[in-house]
């Protein structure tokens, strides 16, 4: 059947079989493997992606409840070659290692900020609980929300020494 | 030297970006505001993963690439009467159907695993574990061989199983390896370590034995990243490519080339970014030669990547060690002797990951970190019908069994002769002056100055206030929950190690490393080992940057691709820094002792005249009159005449043979709180001491010292894999193979003592695992210490710990209640 969608702000139509998951389809139709996959059962948060600026599990949503809806991805995060502070704030504070759980993370986290500027570490713990990370052990996950949140304007980002740069 | 985190406060501490290494001079900074050497740098591979652009397996797309998957065996010990494959080979979308008799004609039903065992790729003549791989489907897309596999029909005659470890030596156990000839029980081996006369001699004199048994139960690694692989066997160059998730692409590439009779030229394993490992990703999975089969047979590129549940259910378990331990004292505490009997459950096939001398791994380091009269191991393994493996999840080669057993006999003990824990370890702790320490079981200790470790870890918790508030709390009818307080002090021997003593599969365990400067002065390091995330793309460049005065962000790592990279045996036991990093250092020495010679030509004056002053060679006494490493690279490659006999270039390839493994080791102690209504167990605060040696970067030892601590609050509180009588596995699922999340991680106090291994270059001494390793103990001394328990099993679950409190412990890896 066809579906269309707007996913990081492009229009896409495709023809896909109704039980085909929503993280299947951006991965394998769209190319777009910055989402993961990671469980069978809804538990790690690997592939969370926003569907209508609220983040869902993908691997549990069809992409035909996605049809006519907006679909936003980690590959949207950062704009015009500038990182979001999120994802700034992950790389400042090592919040990431093997990155597997990153996309998931910066997500949720982007959405939270969103939510709520000045998260204290509590409030940030409960927002990630759904995102399962076997790397970091959440502590500096935990920092570098924090740090986003307060480099919520970007302007130290601009600043940060370009260590991107290097193997951009 | 110590640096500390205040618990509830690290969130808003601004962090220094410039060097903090303790025990190495500030480096100075490069124009991009990175550490020439040692120091807090920010990760060079995190600019593609923020943006979603890791290259992970399952992200490898190809043209025209097919889609495998398995069909896995519903029993745990079963006949195979009959496999029809008809119809799913008349599904429309289906290219090819692989059973073990297809694979039998290839001669590739079963083969080798690392332990010298044999395992069933695809099941020949009966199952002996559930999950177990019995069919194999390629089709044109994964949903459709999904489908395919239901069109699958298998007529299985059942047997019984072999669960419990303990009824696998029975006279009546069904024997489980009928495969093997001449085999008429499930015994793997007898292997002890010490020595029992001089044992029983001490213990027959103790004032004090304390006897416990203790169960270390099955555990999976469950990277988030499951196990995959896209094969593709080029049937015009004859080439084989194998994109897959593995921690040792060499290894594998040789294990591929005996296997399947192809050279190794012929064989390229590209091990792209890997999605955390931690021990999952080392071994052969029969999913990885299916898919090398499939695209042999349809001469297309073919992916298989497994779901969570095949990951928890068929790869690699850790542990599964059944522990009965005894220690010997007097009565004033002094330790005397400690022995243990261990039955370790390896599955249905022996396929741990480990050096081949020592089956039970690294597990005779039991004696941990203290001083003994004597001590005697011994181990017998045994065959189950459960997944095969045991030597994984950041375990050192069984180091993880052999630290939680001691320091929950020294609880014992402590407990026992009605000892503070803490003073009975300090009392009993190896001193430094006795270092380099030769254990009663063999081992070599380099260095270490451990009451100065656990004296650190004391201060940063507090620990007399702590135990004041826990006597207070106890002393208060109303509370409602109760406080413990958990110690472990751990000794790790990592990086395996000496080519006299350990190799894989008779491949010594040594690493090579290529070093590269190019004309420009920037350079390219080439790796055998692989990161799943422990950041090698920037260590690495640090220790050559460290070395050569080279800029980290001018030195890029090359390493899992095998047609790119030099031999070695890869990334586990804690290995890369303590191997290849040394392989790295060594390198840039070359580099540095050649350009000396360079720069003294250049200059027109003797090397002896050159003095080297962070990345360049100057005349003593004359700072002007210099040559910097990139001037030096350029004359290197240029015309400038050089010494009799030296070649152009800037290049250094070392193969590094460690002359001994390195010992890390720390003080940990954890702070919990228990709900007396409900059992819940609250880790409060956890404190870490550890003593790798010098950081080359403190920022990564920190994620890693976190990701372990993580992990040992997952083993000590809710992980398991358990099975029901006939061999159902209820641990195959994140809904019941629970991992710990943002909530049950407490926010870390790191500590940290530098004691530096006098054997390697760099004096580091490897830190991937030691949290893993030390922190189960701690977590599980602290909840017993809060029920005044002595021993309960992991998982410490609120069923388990309310059961405990009734007087009533269970065997929590097993299902059967
Ligand atoms: S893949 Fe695990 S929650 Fe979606
Ligand atoms: S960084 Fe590896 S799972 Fe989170």
């Amino acid at each position: 059947m066809q579906v269309t969608m707007t996913v990081n702000g492009n229009e896409v139509t495709e023809d896909i079989e109704p039980r085909l998951l929503l993280v299947h389809f951006v991965r394998d139709v769209l190319g777009l493997t910055g989402t993961h996959w990671g469980c069978d059962t809804s538990n790690c948060g690997a592939c969370v992606l926003w569907l209508d600026d609220v983040p869902v599990k993908s691997c549990t949503t069809l992409a035909v409840m996605a049809s006519g809806r907006s679909v936003r991805t980690v590959e949207d995060l950062a704009q015009g070659g500038v990182l979001d502070p999120v994802q700034e704030g992950f790389m400042q504070e090592h919040g990431l290692q093997c990155g597997f759980c990153t996309p998931g993370m910066l997500m949720t986290a982007r959405w939270l900020l969103d939510h709520d500027a000045d998260p204290d570490e509590n409030t940030i713990r409960e927002a990630i609980a759904g995102n399962v990370c076997r790397c970091t052990g959440y502590e500096n996950i935990v920092r570098s929300i924090r740090w986003a949140a307060a480099h919520a304007d970007g302007a130290e980002q601009q600043a940060a020494p370009a260590t991107d740069e290097v193997t951009a | 030297m110590t640096t500390t985190d205040t618990p509830g406060t690290t969130a808003d501490v601004p962090r220094a970006r410039t060097a903090e290494a303790a025990g190495a001079p500030e480096a100075p900074l490069s124009a991009a505001g990175n550490p020439i050497g040692f120091g807090r740098m920010l990760r060079k591979e995190d600019a593609r993963f923020l943006r979603g652009q890791g290259k992970y397996v399952d992200d490898v797309q190809l043209p025209g690439m097919l889609h495998g998957a398995v069909l896995r065996s519903p029993h745990a010990h079963a006949r195979i009467v009959s496999i029809d494959t008809s119809a799913a080979e008349a599904h429309p979308k289906v290219r090819a159907v692989i059973t073990g008799a297809v694979l039998e004609t290839l001669n590739l039903a079963w083969m080798p695993t690392l332990s010298g065992d044999v395992q069933s790729v695809l099941c020949t003549d009966k199952v002996r574990f559930q999950g177990q791989e019995v069919a194999f489907v390629v089709a044109d897309d994964h949903y459709s061989a999904r489908d395919a596999l239901e069109l699958i029909d298998v007529e299985y005659a059942p047997l019984p199983a072999v669960v419990d470890a303990r009824k696998a030596l029975d006279p009546d156990a069904p024997l489980i390896r009928d495969d093997l000839e001449g085999r008429t029980d499930n015994k793997i081996y007898d292997w002890e370590a010490g020595d029992a006369a001089a044992c029983d001699d001490v213990f027959s004199r103790a004032d004090v034995v304390v006897t416990q048994d203790m169960v270390y139960p099955r555990v999976h690694p469950a990277p988030m990243e499951t196990c995959g692989s896209v094969a593709h066997m080029d049937p015009v160059s004859g080439k084989l490519t194998i994109w897959t998730t593995t921690q040792a692409p060499h290894a594998h590439r040789t294990l591929y080339a005996i296997v399947a009779g192809l050279p190794e030229h012929k064989i390229q394993v590209i091990s792209p970014d890997i999605g955390g490992g931690f021990g999952n990703k080392v071994g052969i999975y029969p999913g990885y030669v299916c898919s090398i089969v499939g695209s042999i047979l349809t001469g297309k590129p073919v992916k298989w990547v497994e779901d969570r549940s095949e990951n928890l259910m068929s790869t690699s378990f850790a542990r599964d060690y059944h522990m009965h331990g005894e220690i010997a004292a007097t009565r004033e505490g002094k330790i005397l002797g400690l022995r243990v009997n261990v039955l370790a459950d390896h599955g249905a096939f022996n396929g741990v990951a480990q050096p081949t001398k020592y089956p039970a791994g690294f597990f005779h380091i039991f004696t941990g970190s203290y001083d003994y009269a004597a001590a005697h191991c011994n181990v017998t393994a045994v065959y189950s019908n459960k997944a095969p493996g045991g030597v994984a999840y950041a375990c050192s080669f069984r180091i993880t069994e052999a630290v939680y057993l001691v320091e929950r006999m020294v609880d014992c003990l402590a407990d026992e002769l009605s000892m503070d824990p803490a003073a009975l370890r300090m009392q009993n702790l190896l001193q430094p002056e006795q270092f380099p320490y030769t254990t009663p079981t063999g081992w070599e200790y380099d260095s270490g100055n451990y009451p100065a470790a656990l004296t650190e870890a004391m201060r940063i918790a507090g620990y007399d206030e702590l135990r004041a508030e826990q006597a207070a709390l106890r002393a208060d009818p109303d509370s409602t929950s109760m406080m413990g307080i958990g110690l472990s002090f751990f000794t790790e021997g990592v990086g395996a190690g000496p080519r006299k003593h350990m190799d894989i599969l008779g491949l010594g365990m040594a690493d090579g490393c290529d070093l590269r400067v190019h004309p420009t002065g920037k350079a390219v390091l080439r790796l055998s080992v692989q990161s799943q995330g422990q950041g090698h793309e920037t260590t690495f460049a640090q220790i050559v940057a460290q070395e050569l005065g080279i800029p980290p962000e001018d030195i890029e790592v090359v390493h899992g691709d095998t047609d790119n990279t030099p031999f070695g045996l890869g990334t586990y036991g804690s290995r890369s820094t303590p191997v290849s990093g040394a392989a790295a250092a060594v390198a840039a020495r070359r580099v540095k002792d050649k350009s000396r010679i360079i720069a003294a030509a250049s200059l027109e004056c003797s090397p002896d005249d050159l003095e080297w002053d962070h990345g360049r060679w100057h005349v003593k006494g004359d700072p002007n009159q210099a040559k910097t490493i990139a001037e030096i690279a350029m004359l290197a490659h240029g015309t400038l005449e050089l010494p009799d006999g030296m070649e152009g270039h800037l290049d250094a390839q070392v193969v590094y043979d460690p002359p001994e493994l390195t010992y890390p080791f720390g003080a940990y102690i954890s702070v919990v709180d228990v709900d007396k209504g409900t059992g819940a167990v609250k880790v409060r605060r956890f404190i870490a001491v550890d003593d790798c040696g010098p950081r080359i970067n403190p920022m990564i030892v920190e994620g890693q010292v976190h990701g372990g601590l993580a992990d040992g609050i997952g083993m000590a509180l809710m992980e398991v894999i358990a099975f029901e009588e006939d061999g159902n596995n209820v641990g195959g699922s994140f809904l019941n193979y629970l991992l710990p999340t943002s909530m049950e991680c407490p926010s870390y106090e790191l500590g940290q003592t530098v004691t530096p291994s006098p054997h390697h270059p760099l004096g580091v001494k490897g830190v991937g695992e030691s949290a893993t390793v030390g922190s189960p103990a701690a977590i599980v001394n602290a909840v017993l210490d809060a029920l005044q328990i002595r021993h309960a099993d992991m998982p410490l679950t609120p069923a388990a710990v309310w059961r405990a409190q009734q007087g009533n412990p269970i065997r929590t890896d097993l299902a059967i209640v």
